[in-house]
């Protein structure tokens, strides 16, 4: 095995860009492992746990662009890194430059602006967040990685100007009908979001859609707003606007566990609030008394239910049994199985979904690890290898550092599709599929090859693998969600539209097999 | 008077874009009125530099 590496000085490129390239260099023969990073601090130390260290890169800035490869021979570690600029040059075209570099820059240009939209690395991102606000502008904080502190003092600052923050990592929000970062396309409607968790006001918002209701706000706050060391500032001032808000009729809040001291004050509030209010609250498994215009949603599915309740001008038909035909899938799927299958391995790639799935699981006692786990005792070892029943966030930082999330490239969850599939006590793969902006757009595509393998090899072994995925997207949504579903159906999937039917159908065919209850839903 | 919070939610998003240009491409799409910033460490990436700019500014 051989390595080198290449320092660009002063050459900086956005994260985006250098998984493309990473990515690229990736698919060369021979390459084992390659890093495309700047050469901040964090990424160094990347460099370090894959054994390339030397004093130049000790010395690199974070505006410095490094390249590292390690390949089968140091001709080959040679070749690519004397094609950089042709690596390089493949990736700029797809992207005009832009001759602003700055916030102010940008401030110049719009002096008009309401909005920022942040999503530089993580150790710099308080600081233009904190500059938006002193400007007067709102901000949509994409970026993670930003110290907790960091984060109380914007979204006091924040408070204090009557502005909003909505993140540190916050991945969606829907602006008067406008998504921003990964959302759906849904129409408006006069029902107010306010999410903790991206994911989670994805699903809602789509199905809400799907259901033919529409979205008048949905207001993202970052996933740590309703810890009790930032005790819920943004949801807090998102309920004050929407409350406001003569378009919102009803409003609802999805998050994971909030914490105990902010989910009492939260409470507190909603007991005044205009609207009626609906909270879905993952992983609580206590009462909520939050007054007499609130109501609780254990899962997504129910808060949407409960939400266009509110605002029909008729009965709401809501399909939350599983349909005759969907019953009939499950016993040919359990007779397939060899007497070793029966264990469900989920991979997701989005967090809320691994979340409301281990919720699901634990109400019908199905007790499954995670690397990301609603019950502690239950946390993997190694995130890279299931026991048991097991569910994993792809999105999780073991993964993404350096990295494309997986709900845009999905080649990880591919192969960790491959590794699962080749454990003969596999009975269920779950998965999850998204839509939207700046989703991928054929997250299918790029992880249905594995999935038909995995499922080959099981039928090698006398057995059957059973793949049950849900998609969360619109038709409107720019990846074709009929060709979507159509090409999981055609490979043998068996496809929901809702994380939690699709968690809830594998907890059916787990309790068929041990010849427990019946395939009703909780 | 209306708040900048009332602004965003009532009248025309325009949007200033730090970092993914993706992001200002999703929002093109949806007719936003949107600038880009190929946004790039400050002060050369020397953080104590950068500190130092900003308690002059």
């Amino acid at each position: 095995m051989a390595s080198g590496f290449v320092i660009r000085k002063n050459q900086y490129y956005d994260s985006v860009f250098l998984m493309k390239i990473s990515k690229r260099i990736s698919d060369a023969k021979g390459v084992q492992q390659n890093a495309v990073l700047m050469g901040s601090d964090t990424n160094k130390g990347l460099l370090s746990n894959i054994g390339i260290r030397d004093t130049q890169i000790d010395a690199a800035q974070p505006n410095d662009l490094i390249v590292a490869v390690i390949a089968d021979t140091p001709q080959i570690v040679n070749d690519v890194l004397n094609k950089l600029d042709e690596y390089l040059l493949g990736g700029v075209q797809s992207v005009s430059a832009s001759n602003l570099h700055s916030f102010e820059d940008g401030l110049a240009q719009k002096p008009d602006a309401n909005l920022v939209v942040i999503s530089v690395p993580g150790e710099y991102a308080a600081r233009e967040a904190h500059k938006a606000l002193e400007s007067g502008l709102n901000v949509f904080l994409f970026s993670d990685n930003v110290s907790i502190d960091d984060e109380l003092d914007l979204k006091r600052f924040a408070v204090e100007k009557n502005l909003l923050v909505m993140g540190p990592d916050c991945g969606t929000s829907l602006i008067g009908g406008v998504g921003i970062g990964f959302a759906n396309v849904v129409r408006k409607g006069s029902i107010g979001v306010i999410g903790a968790s991206g994911t989670g006001l994805q699903e809602f918002t789509s199905q809400a859609h799907n259901a033919g209701f529409g979205i008048s706000h949905a207001i993202g706050t970052g996933s740590h707003d309703l810890s009790d060391k930032i005790g819920g500032l943004t949801t807090l001032a998102a309920l004050d606007v929407l409350e406001a808000d003569p378009q919102t009729k009803v409003i609802t809040l999805i998050s994971k566990l909030p914490g105990a001291k902010t989910l009492a004050k939260l409470s507190e509030r909603l007991k005044t609030c205009k609207q009626p209010v609906v909270g879905c609250f993952l992983g609580i498994q206590g009462e909520i008394e939050a007054g007499t215009s609130f109501q609780r949603a254990r899962l997504i599915d129910d808060a949407v239910r409960l939400s266009i309740t509110q605002i029909a001008d008729k009965p709401v038909f809501w399909q939350d049994q599983f349909t005759p035909q969907e019953l009939e899938w499950m016993s040919p799927e359990i007779g397939s199985w060899s007497s070793q299958q029966k264990y469900i391995r989920g991979l997701f790639a989005g967090g809320t979904f691994c979340y409301q799935s281990q919720q699901i699981f634990r109400d019908a006692d199905i007790p499954a690890y995670s690397n990301a786990p609603l019950d502690v005792k239950y946390r993997l070892a190694d995130p890279d290898h299931s026991i048991e029943h097991t569910v994993v966030d792809m999105g999780d930082d073991h993964y993404t550092l350096g990295k494309p999330h997986p709900m845009i490239d999905g080649s990880m969850r591919k192969q960790r599709i491959l590794a699962e599939g080749r454990d003969p006590q596999v009975a269920i793969l779950l998965l999850d599929f998204i839509l939207g902006y700046n989703a991928s757009m054929d997250p299918v595509g790029e992880l249905l090859e594995g999935v038909i393998e995995a499922k080959q090899a099981a039928r090698k072994r006398g057995g059957a693998l059973t793949v049950v995925a849900s998609i969360c997207g619109t038709d409107d949504d720019p990846q074709d969600l009929s060709l979507q579903t159509r090409m999981l159906q055609e490979g043998g999937v068996i496809v929901f539209h809702s994380n939690a039917k699709a968690a809830h159908f594998c907890c059916a065919l787990i309790k068929r097999r041990l010849g427990g209850c019946h395939a009703d839903q909780s | 008077m209306q708040t900048k919070v009332d602004e965003l939610l009532h009248k025309p998003l325009v949007v200033i874009n730090l970092g993914l240009k993706r992001f200002a491409e999703s929002l093109e799409e949806q007719k936003v009125e949107v600038v880009q910033v190929d946004w790039v460490p400050p002060a050369g990436g020397d953080k104590a530099m950068a500190e130092l700019l900003d308690q002059l500014l």
